[in-house]
């Protein structure tokens, strides 16, 4: 049970056998997926072959197009980029908004509208998209008939696929700017306003700074919910494809090892963002203690 | 004199203070409005609806009729219910044992440590992930070559597109949003209960029922919800894992919509998904007698 009280020596044994099993079975599948990268065969499966890099840097004429080759892959991968930067700024922004809204506001309606906040949430993927799908496409039918006018982006593309990312991600950055407004000391506030500053000014020096790390953080997950996005963007997506359908599409049809390379590229991306997050979280857990 | 000063000062920042929620409200209504009200209505009148002509709309509750009549969407959809329970149940009873090592056994460092390598895959999206169960299972892949090669099968067998490797995936996707929520609720449990239980005889099972589990209830039912839904609307892991026999619910919603361009017939599926993972959450919640809000703030 828990290290204070006497344990059996075969429960001890179970328990370190099932924890090694159980990390076995997590990290199994990221593991080989990195190693297949490597391998000298135009598939990714055993037997190994011998080393090469071909994946990475094979160029078109030589029938193995690798990663740094492959116009279609990495230009998927900009189109993530520029659609997680997108999802990002505007989550951040109406995180910031929605929890002065509801940490500082009062207002009739209120306990509604900040359970209506958290309904993205349990709205499956998939929903999200097609009812965002229909209704832009109603709106676009509509402003067609009465005005005559042609909303191009409207259509399936990528701003659609970034409002339908939008539309839940904003929950998250939402519920993690807002609880850490919540335990925010409001006297450094009156005592910033009392020695005189004006409002604007408070808010730039003392409120922002202190949700620094809330920002941070909902950045980091916004980016990364909206690059690992998948059920909603294959709905809204046009001729233009992120990552994720990309490689969907390339899965289906039984790809080279060049999916490895990516793959592995990938993890690499997000040990960098995780390595930094958490020393700019210890910094600034540092900062806040000294 | 000085009474009017304050009156129209009071009158100015009231006047302010309207402004200012008028500017918080604004980006808050219009997300909440055009991105989830709006169109989920539009979706409900959608699937209201039935084509009778170019152009040409009857309000009629067909498309509900098909979903009844026609035993494909009855089978998709009773079966994508119970496998999503089985997945959650699985999932809970894979990570329990390892959020109670996290929370209970391991200590300081350790602890946390254990805890951020077990979120590590989780930080890679779900495409790799599954492409490497792809690569380990698939006819050709390493644990069918590997089974050769230990003499307990003669030839490779296909341990792609089976039921069980839909739920291996779809448990494999999940653990992450069982493991945060256990891991929080068994660490604001109090050793002492679990040493008070020892005294007085109670045997590993019992503390379990009587003590452990009633407190990790809230975290229990947040992580079965949340991943509940998430299994229920996943639409990447059962079709590349269960290629054509997957027959998932999300798959006919996506077929309806984007291949046979039949939206109507697609919002009356969507309707009936939404319907049923909406109604399970709030069955959850009211087994465990908790507030939807409140679940949701702890997660």
């Amino acid at each position: 049970m828990i290290p204070s009280l006497p344990r059996p020596r075969w429960l001890r044994t179970v328990t370190a056998a099932y924890l090694a099993a159980f990390l076995a079975f997590l990290f199994l599948p990221l593991i080989v997926v990195a190693v297949f990268a490597f391998n000298d065969a135009p598939y990714p499966a055993p037997p190994w072959r011998g080393f090469t890099w071909d994946w990475f840097l094979g160029n078109a004429g030589s029938g193995r197009v690798g990663l740094f080759k492959d116009a279609d892959l990495l230009g998927s991968i900009w189109t993530s980029l520029v659609v997680a930067a997108w999802v990002t700024v505007l989550s951040v922004l109406i995180g910031i908004c929605n929890a002065f809204l509801i940490e500082r506001k009062n207002f009739a309606g209120k306990q509604m509208l900040s359970l209506l906040m958290l309904a993205p949430l349990v709205i499956p993927g998939v929903i999200l998209g097609i009812s965002i799908l229909a209704f832009a496409s109603r709106v676009a039918e509509f402003v067609d008939d009465t005005f005559g006018w042609d909303w191009e982006y409207l259509r399936p593309g990528l701003p659609l696929v970034v409002l339908g990312q939008f539309s839940y991600i904003a929950t998250l950055s939402t519920l993690t700017i807002s609880a850490r407004l919540r335990r925010f000391d409001r006297t450094l506030e009156e005592a910033a306003l009392n020695l005189g500053a004006g409002k604007p000014a408070v808010l730039r020096t003392i409120v922002l700074p202190y949700l620094r790390p809330a920002l941070i953080g909902s950045a980091a997950i916004s980016f990364l919910m909206s690059f690992a996005d998948f059920n909603t963007t294959l709905m809204l997506v046009g001729a233009q494809a992120p990552l994720t359908v990309e490689m969907y599409g390339r899965m289906r049809e039984g790809a080279t090892p060049v999916l490895n390379a990516v793959s592995l590229f990938l993890m690499l991306a997000s040990a960098v963002l995780a390595l930094g997050l958490m020393r700019g979280g210890s910094r600034n857990k540092g900062t806040s203690a000294g | 004199m000085s009474s009017a000063a304050v009156g129209s000062a009071g009158v100015e920042s009231k006047w302010h203070g309207r402004l200012g929620l008028a500017l918080l409200l604004a980006p808050a209504i219009l997300w909440l409005g055009a991105l989830i009200v709006l169109p989920h209505a539009d979706l409900a009148v959608l699937s209201l609806r039935e084509r009778i002509g170019p152009r040409h709309y009857v309000p009629s509750v067909a498309q509900y009729r098909t979903f009844f009549t026609e035993p494909l969407y009855w089978h998709v959809f009773v079966r994508t219910a119970v496998m999503s329970v089985i997945a959650t149940l699985l999932t809970l009873i894979l990570a329990f044992p390892i959020a109670w090592i996290i929370a209970k056994l391991a200590r300081g460092r350790a602890s946390s440590l254990l805890f951020i390598v077990c979120l590590i895959p989780f930080w890679v999206s779900e495409t790799v992930r599954t492409l490497g169960w792809m690569i380990l299972l698939r006819e050709s892949g390493v644990l069918p070559t590997l089974l050769v090669k230990l003499g307990i099968t003669s030839v490779p067998i296909e341990l792609l597109y089976h039921d069980a490797t839909i739920l291996v995936g779809l448990v494999y996707t999940s653990l992450l949003f069982m493991l945060i929520p256990l891991v929080s609720s068994l660490e604001s449990l109090d050793n002492s209960l679990i040493e008070a239980a020892y005294d007085l005889g109670a045997g590993g099972f019992t503390t379990l029922r009587t003590i452990v589990i009633p407190h990790a209830a809230p975290g229990i039912t947040a992580g079965c919800i949340v991943v509940f839904m998430l299994t229920l609307g996943n639409y990447l892991t059962p079709t590349l894992l269960g290629g054509k026999s997957s027959q998932w619910f999300t798959e006919q919603i996506y077929n309806q919509f984007i291949t046979r361009f039949n939206w109507e017939q697609g919002a009356a599926l969507g309707f009936l998904l939404l319907g049923l993972s909406t109604s399970l959450v709030i069955i959850g919640l009211r087994l465990a007698g908790q507030r939807f809000g409140d679940v949701m703030r702890r997660t």
